[in-house]
């Protein structure tokens, strides 16, 4: 993908809603195109891995080892995000992400990322803001899975 | 007492007596929800019912329950009603042979709004036993499918093996301008679907506002974050629709058990514009 095709696909990324022309320059500068197979571990619990992808098609689960089984947390697709974490201090993965389909997506070295942001304040809001609409967002699914509120008992 | 008074308790007695039915088949559709078909005990065919609409079930020697209808409007020879089977009476009602009788009441209550959505897309969002009611809208839907532009139905559920009518909605999915999302607070790795709440099947949807009516069903919290979410995309209130739940009793608004605001949920509901319970809804008192 050209820099200016990697341009265009960030502009319609819901993920960058908000972004000025020049922030999705400097985005564009550092992704790079991956794809993922079928079943394909994208990153394990523990990994220190620092990439933060935006899904652009394809399925992916975030998942977690209980004792003797996987459990699986939430499904990701086309304009959403993976591995967050890699914006904080701690790469370490708090849960393992695989491709359940043929996954294309935009990744982005998050200490690079991250240094972005300390050049450039403005961009640096930016991109922690629309961060904190996605953890919110998580935030708020995870607490409406916890309340089990198809359960009878609720 | 006038005349017209008289009258009116006298059908008011009439319309507590309920009438016989057979339960003609009980079919599994979990470990734990059942579909029971009842067809009438005399000659006599049932009345006719509109999608949304309940029964006041009576389960005899044991209680009575308010079920809503889950088959097909256009199935005039027997009524269909999905239960879980969550107390007493449900577990009497799923627990039926065929042949064995059950007192019946109704139809009652309002109806899913399928005249107002005529030339729109119809977007369905159900959680757990929640598309029970909302199945009938769906098969009127089909047989009147050029009366209504897209139609997106999104199902969420507590885990796959609490999925009712998989078969049918995977049917229904593949059907041309259908789109059929369902999704599981807890998956396992066998589960190729999507995992996470209904409101994250969204994103996946394209909406329409303004050309779109939407008809909600399940655990009155999951309503209040699809409403939330619905709005945050332009949708109007008045054209989201909810079937809301309370303990009913009487089912023709005596009682008052089923009080919500001015309403009574078993008369002038279930099924209700947002836009004339919003004042009301997700409060806790009520």
């Amino acid at each position: 993908m050209t820099l200016e095709n990697l341009a265009n696909t960030l502009r319609e990324h819901p993920f960058l809603q908000g972004f000025t022309a020049e922030h999705i320059d400097k985005l564009a500068a550092m992704a790079s195109e991956v794809h993922f197979g079928k079943g394909a571990l994208i990153f394990r619990e523990g990994d220190e891995s620092s990439f933060f992808y935006l899904l652009l098609t394809g399925k992916v689960a975030l998942e977690t080892n209980a004792p003797g089984r996987i459990v699986r947390i939430v499904t990701l697709g086309p304009g959403e995000e993976v591995g967050w974490s890699s914006l904080t201090p701690s790469h370490s993965k708090q849960f393992q992400a695989r491709s359940l389909e043929e996954t294309q997506a935009l990744a982005f070295d998050g200490v690079r990322l991250q240094h972005a942001c300390e050049e450039d304040c403005r961009f640096g809001y930016t991109l922690m803001t629309a961060m904190l609409r996605v953890v919110a967002h998580r935030l708020q699914s995870t607490r409406l899975q916890l309340l089990d509120m198809y359960s009878p008992v609720s | 007492m006038p005349v017209a008074e008289l009258e009116r308790e006298q059908t008011t007695g009439n319309e507590m007596t309920p009438a016989m039915a057979r339960v003609a088949q009980v079919r599994k559709e979990t470990y734990d929800t059942f579909t029971l078909a009842l067809e009438p005990s005399g000659g006599e065919p049932f009345p006719g019912f509109t999608p949304g609409q309940f029964s006041m079930l009576y389960v005899y020697g044991n209680g009575e329950l308010p079920i809503s209808i889950s088959g097909d409007p256009e199935d005039h020879a027997r009524l269909l009603y999905t239960v879980r089977s969550v107390g007493k009476t449900t577990q009497a009602l799923v627990s039926s042979q065929p042949g064995d009788a059950v007192g019946m009441r109704g139809p009652y209550g309002s109806h899913w709004p399928l005249k107002v959505a005529r030339g729109k897309d119809v977007l369905i969002v159900a959680g757990g036993i929640g598309l029970a009611p909302l199945r009938p809208a769906i098969h009127y839907i089909m047989r009147h499918r050029a009366d209504y532009n897209r139609l997106v139905v999104l199902y969420g559920a507590r885990s796959p093996r609490d999925l009712i009518f998989r078969k049918q909605l995977e049917d229904w999915g593949r059907l041309p301008d259908t789109q059929v999302l369902s999704t599981v607070d807890y998956g396992g790795l066998s589960w190729r679907g999507h995992v996470g709440v209904v409101t994250g099947l969204f994103r996946l949807v394209r909406l329409q506002p303004f050309h779109t009516v939407a008809m909600i069903c399940g655990p009155e919290i999951m309503m209040r974050y699809v409403i939330w979410e619905l709005e945050a995309r332009g949708m109007p209130p008045g054209d989201l629709y909810l079937s809301l739940e309370r303990n009913m009793k009487c089912g023709i608004g005596f009682c008052g058990h089923c009080q919500y605001g001015p309403n009574f949920i078993c008369k002038d509901g279930p099924i209700f514009p947002y836009h004339e319970v919003r004042s009301w809804f997700g409060r806790y008192e009520l």
